[in-house]
């Protein structure tokens, strides 16, 4: 049983269908989807709140999406804790700056990579508030709940993925 | 202690926020999809790791989700969508996952493993959504609502009862997954 934990990695389908068995108790115990942007606007909410006060409260948006430290936002703690046991556990915690695909095909040169993710993630977040959720909230959430915006969020997400990937890196006809 | 109990306390609800956080994000490493190069490679079509994960958290949770539902136990809580939001939104985001190589809860899950790339994306992240916060009010009456879908779900679209969409999704999933088995992908 405690090789489960220590494994490196375990089956896509598998993990897959553990991520599915976990969203039933999401919808029974706290009644709603699980998604990962939600905490990420939190976040940005409740920065921005401490800078420049109270005004940011009352913007329509955060009247929408309150930013407060709730079960989205302690969801995005707990995955980083959760892959941090997993891989500790696993003997494949490492620090890496540039991962090893990007610094094969564009170099190892660490602030390149930084500055490159960072821009990736401010599209990342901007489309998901955007689209209405990410690759958790629509593209496993909501499809498993039958949502047609999900549907079609989660093939426009891998529509453009495909084709910036491909610009970036050239594309690879199998 | 009831169902209505536990959805309504707040320091119930947290908790449940981080164990769920840390059972998703253990998975996640254990699937390989907090790992940089495996996203790219589905972003290349080079490794289908992505989409097996994807596609069986969605065949059990869809038949988990509707036999709950059909039990009284959950609720389905589907958002409209519309071209101007749903598509134009799913496409920068898709622009920005080959750029970052994570999205939102695969990045947090790299931070976790030790990717220090992934923790710029995260920054990134926030910094994303609070731009769309600050855009909000203007999008809102120009572009969020332009092409509004004609249905919320699909089974309400193809005018299906929802049992037979969900053995239908549920043989198209298996379906693929057979392809790609015999593809070797």
């Amino acid at each position: 049983m405690i090789e489960w934990f220590t494994m490196a990695s375990w089956s896509p389908y598998l993990a897959g269908a553990g991520i599915g068995v976990l969203i039933w108790t999401v919808f029974v115990l706290s009644d709603h989807p699980l998604g990962c942007s939600t905490g990420f606007s939190s976040t940005a909410g409740m920065v921005e709140a401490g800078l420049s006060g109270g005004k940011t409260r009352e913007m329509p948006y955060y009247r929408k999406f309150v930013p407060c430290i709730d079960w989205y936002w302690v969801l995005i703690i707990g995955i980083v804790l959760g892959a941090f046991i997993s891989s500790v556990l696993s003997g494949t915690f490492v620090m890496v700056a540039v991962p090893p695909f990007f610094a094969a095909a564009v170099g190892p040169d660490a602030a390149f990579r930084f500055a490159v993710a960072l821009i990736g993630g401010i599209l990342v977040g901007l489309g998901a508030r955007w689209a209405g959720g990410c690759t958790s909230g629509h593209g496993i959430s909501g499809t498993l709940q039958l949502a047609l915006s999900s549907w079609v969020a989660a093939v426009c997400f891998f529509i453009g993925g495909i084709l910036v990937a491909g610009l970036l890196f050239g594309f690879r006809f199998p | 202690m009831s169902l209505a109990t536990i959805r309504n306390n707040r320091t119930a609800q947290a908790a449940l926020g981080l164990l769920t956080g840390i059972a998703f994000g253990f998975l996640l490493q254990k699937a390989g999809v907090t790992s940089y190069d495996v996203i790219i490679g589905q972003l290349r079509l080079t490794d289908f790791t992505v989409v097996k994960v994807m596609l069986s958290a969605v065949l059990i949770g869809m038949i988990g989700v509707y036999v709950l539902k059909s039990a009284g136990i959950a609720h389905i809580h589907c958002r409209s969508g519309s071209i101007g939001s749903t598509v134009i939104g799913g496409l920068i985001f898709g622009a920005g996952f080959a750029l970052l190589g994570y999205c939102p809860g695969t990045a947090a899950g790299a931070v976790g493993t030790g990717a220090l790339d992934a923790l710029l994306g995260v920054v990134g992240i926030a910094i994303g959504a609070g731009i769309f916060a600050r855009l909000y009010p203007i999008l809102a009456s120009t572009i969020l609502n332009r092409g509004t879908f004609p249905a919320e779900t699909v089974p309400e679209l193809l005018g299906a009862r929802p049992v037979v969409v969900v053995a239908g999704v549920a043989v198209m999933i298996l379906g693929l997954f057979w392809v790609m088995q015999a593809f070797g992908l």
